[in-house]
């Protein structure tokens, strides 16, 4: 088995990877970096964000008015202590962004130009028209180069090497040639992303099956806040392409078949003709999910072969703001619906976009496990709580990438070389991955088939809203699916390029997850954020003001502990929207 | 809603076969139906050994470009109805060499990227504490076209020049180049003008403007490299010209 080390160790190539790396080779050039990841870098999921990034930067606007608006957006499961490091170093990490290149969409006297956006008190957030997200991949992938980074692309993580007690490495398939490498390295931090793939409707990309959390997962590390599946309220129907929020920040309406202004129904304020702060299209995410699915219950929305949809109007914005500030939109409309929002109404519901929950961390992104950092949407710092604020997701990438690099510089830099003991769980793992290839032969599940079912069990038992029935329904339905697993069938037996015997490990690994997403869901008796349980419909702060921490056992679900949330300076209060 | 396409596929599985074969599936025929979708039909339900890439389903990631009736698009933004009742022909992007099935190795443009320098460069840097270097809209409208590039090489696989001197930089990596060149806040066109204007940089292209034609994200590399000649020209009757003088 071919081995190479490295002093620290990126798992995923997005943009919490590259910030991370770039962010080590700072903090200490004598280290030796290098990022494995299972697509090339500017492939990953970040080049799919739209709307921006928020980070204080208007006079009148303050460090404290972004965490309370975050705080208060996360209903309190915020840990305040992360959240006050994430605002205090937004600004200077999105500057650094710029410095090396960011196309920041601007002011006409060249400032840098800042957008509302949903739960939002101020205007924060920085944008690229609307393709911030693939703008700050470029830069960060563009400008990483630089560092000379070894790069391992198109290479799958299938296990962390643990070996007295610290994370020493990685087991990885490369795709091109199908071998089995072992990567030793003294720190490895993973920034693989979400796990949206889980369920079936979904803004994110294909290869967001969860691989880093699940590898944290089964090495003993905890998952914290799983519960919490943030629905986007706008996605297109059929795809679940994402609608940015940016459309109402911009003035949007959300209208419903009868071209009513419904979220006035549900607390979120009166409609104005311009967009208000924190009110009604610019109230939070969860809160405008749910209020769709009671659109839904109440008759007032509209069927189309692929589902129910309310529609989202910016036809009075004018096609000089919409080819302006919302360019891709414009595009992503036309190709995808055959509509053009300058004249037409465009369909939209509540698709599944972001986990706010992930791998357990402190704030410099340290896991329980010495040696294993995570950041970005794979982490749980926790600075989202229980519902993430749109645009702190592209910004929690640069904080946390950044603090999580330069944290793993200082650990690498004072350990010995790895230790002689991690080659034999390595070629454990060779053996492991060469039966999942070979010992398919009379397999007689379908790979796709067994990953529909599982979507359909987690979109129907833990959607928008849940109950101990629907709950422990699919509990029953995702133990069932992992028992046929076993019986899985592969197609191809061949080493070069094998992408379903990767489909087999992201789907092994999505199974996991789901089974942390519903024991966590199911352990938590209350409602909070995007987590609603209909059986238990108030939120409980004498019982939940914490965060669940799943830990995987073997022969049975996972064990659901509870951490207190950390207050600092903002006490448990209402959400107040728009009054 | 019975009717279905039949989809041709290039296939090569090096492990068994020494040259790539044509096969055919039949998928379903919905409207609503990219090609890219029913890739993923025969590989969830007919055939899961067919290999491709895909990611973002969205136009962004740039992973899923592929050679389709002759034409590189991006499959996950080709409507497959809109090419039928005949059958489809799918191929793998031309110009790289094939690694499994519709999967090209794309390292070559990878170096090539590397090599044009895509990063601000600068005499000195700005202190973070001092602000972000200004830029007004003009100035952004400048570069932005080349900077809205997604690395999906449809314009390499076009390109006639790349197909025949492989030591060509190529579209996409000279519009690059002169993305970071036309940036307000960049200092470094000099240092990457002695790449590109060596005969494998911009002086191969002989502007058959196919890459323009294909781009998905209107990124007008042949114009960039027309730009590029007309600037690397000047530069040159400057320095022989006027050699006392600044460039």
């Amino acid at each position: 088995m071919e081995t190479t080390s490295h002093d620290v160790l990126l798992v995923g190539g997005g943009g919490a990877g590259l910030r991370a790396a770039i962010a080590v080779a700072e903090a200490d050039p004598s280290l030796d970096v290098a990022v494995v990841s299972k697509v090339y870098p500017m492939r990953s999921h970040t080049v799919s964000a739209e709307g921006g990034a928020a980070a204080v930067i208007s006079p009148d606007d303050s460090l404290d008015a972004h965490a309370y608006d975050t705080i208060s957006g996360g209903d309190w499961m915020c840990d305040q202590d992360a959240v006050e490091a994430f605002v205090r170093e937004a600004t200077e990490e999105m500057l650094r962004l710029e410095h090396w290149g960011c196309p920041w969409s601007r002011e006409p006297d060249g400032h840098i130009a800042v957008r509302p956006f949903g739960g939002m008190k101020n205007e924060r957030t920085w944008f690229a028209a609307d393709k911030t997200g693939f703008h700050m991949l470029h830069t960060l992938y563009q400008t990483s180069l630089k560092y000379r980074t070894t790069m391992y692309d198109e290479w799958f993580v299938t296990r962390l090497l643990v070996e007295q007690g610290r994370c020493q490495g990685i087991v990885a398939i490369q795709l091109a040639t199908g071998k089995i490498h072992a990567i030793l390295a003294k720190a490895v931090i993973l920034c693989t992303g979400g796990c949206g793939k889980v369920f079936p409707f979904t803004t994110n990309a294909n290869i967001k099956t969860g691989d880093g959390m699940a590898l944290a997962y089964r090495a003993g590390v905890p998952l914290k806040d799983m519960e919490f599946v943030q629905y986007h309220p706008t996605g297109l129907p059929f795809t679940g392409i994402l609608i940015t929020e940016a459309t109402r920040s911009e003035g949007g309406y959300l209208i419903n078949k009868d071209g009513y202004r419904y979220l006035q129904d549900y607390d979120l304020g009166k409609p104005e003709p311009k967009p208000v702060l924190r009110s009604m299209e610019l109230g939070p995410r969860d809160r405008l999910s749910q209020a769709f699915v009671k659109e839904l219950e109440k008759g007032r929305t509209v069927e189309t072969p692929h589902g129910h949809v309310v529609h989202l109007d910016i036809r009075h914005l004018g096609e000089r703001v919409i080819d302006t500030k919302l360019p891709f939109v414009r595009e992503l409309c036309r190709k995808y619906e055959n509509l053009d929002p300058v004249r037409e109404l465009i369909p939209v519901r509540p698709v599944v976009h972001y986990m706010m929950g992930g791998v357990h961390t402190d704030i410099h992104g340290a896991t329980s496990l010495p040696g294993l950092y995570a950041a970005g949407e794979v982490a749980c710092v926790s600075i989202n709580g229980a519902n993430r604020l749109g645009s702190n997701s592209l910004t929690e990438l640069l904080v946390f990438g950044a603090r999580s690099g330069k944290a793993a510089a200082k650990y690498a830099a004072e350990q010995a070389e790895p230790a002689g003991g991690l080659l034999a769980q390595a070629l454990d793992e060779e053996r492991r991955l060469g039966e999942v290839l070979l010992g398919k032969a009379n397999g007689r599940e379908r790979i796709a088939g067994l990953r529909d079912e599982m979507q359909g069990a987690m979109e129907s038992g833990a959607g928008i809203y849940r109950d101990a029935g629907s709950l422990e329904a699919a509990a029953g339905r995702v133990a069932e699916i992992q028992e046929r697993f076993k019986s899985a069938a592969l197609d191809d037996r061949s080493l070069t390029f094998n992408t379903e015997r990767i489909a087999w490990l992201e789907l092994s690994n999505m199974l996991e997850l789901a089974e942390a997403i519903i024991a966590s869901a199911l352990a938590r008796r209350e409602s909070r954020g995007a987590h609603q349980r209909t059986d238990h419909p108030e939120r409980d702060d004498g019982r939940y003001l914490a965060h669940s921490l799943a830990h995987r056992h073997d022969g049975g679900g996972p064990r659901i502990e509870y951490l207190p949330v950390t207050i600092t300076r903002w006490p448990p209060g209402e959400r107040v929207y728009g009054r | 809603m019975a009717s279905s396409i039949t989809l041709q596929i290039r296939r090569y599985r090096p492990e068994d076969e020494r040259e790539p074969v044509w096969e055919s599936f039949e998928v379903p025929d919905r409207p609503e139906w990219m090609v890219l979708d029913g890739l993923n039909y025969i590989k969830d339900r007919l055939d899961g050994s067919l290999s491709y890439r895909w990611a973002c389903r969205m136009g962004v990631c740039g992973s899923c470009g592929m050679v389709v009736n002759g034409k590189p698009v991006l499959t996950c933004a080709t409507y497959l109805s809109a090419l039928g009742p005949d059958p489809v022909r799918v191929e793998p992007i031309k110009g790289f060499p094939v690694i499994r099935d519709l999967v090209v190795d794309i390292e070559d443009f990878v170096r090539k990227l590397e090599s044009v320098k895509p990063w601000i460069i600068r005499e000195k840097e700005k202190p973070l504490s001092e602000g972000e270097y200004l830029q007004t809209p003009e100035q952004l409208a400048e570069y932005k076209q080349q900077a809205m590039c997604i690395n999906c090489l449809l314009c390499y696989s076009a390109c006639p020049i790349y197909a025949l001197e492989p030591d060509f930089i190529g579209p996409a990596a000279i519009a690059l180049a002169q993305r970071y060149n036309l940036d307000s806040r960049d200092e470094g066109t000099e240092e990457r003008m002695d790449i590109l204007s060596q005969h494998e940089g911009i002086w191969c292209c002989t502007f058959v403007g196919e890459c323009s034609v294909v781009c998905p994200k209107d990124v007008d590399p042949a114009g960039a490299i027309q730009r590029y000649k007309v600037k690397a020209t000047t530069d040159w009757f400057k320095s022989v010209l006027l050699p006392w003088g600044k460039r």
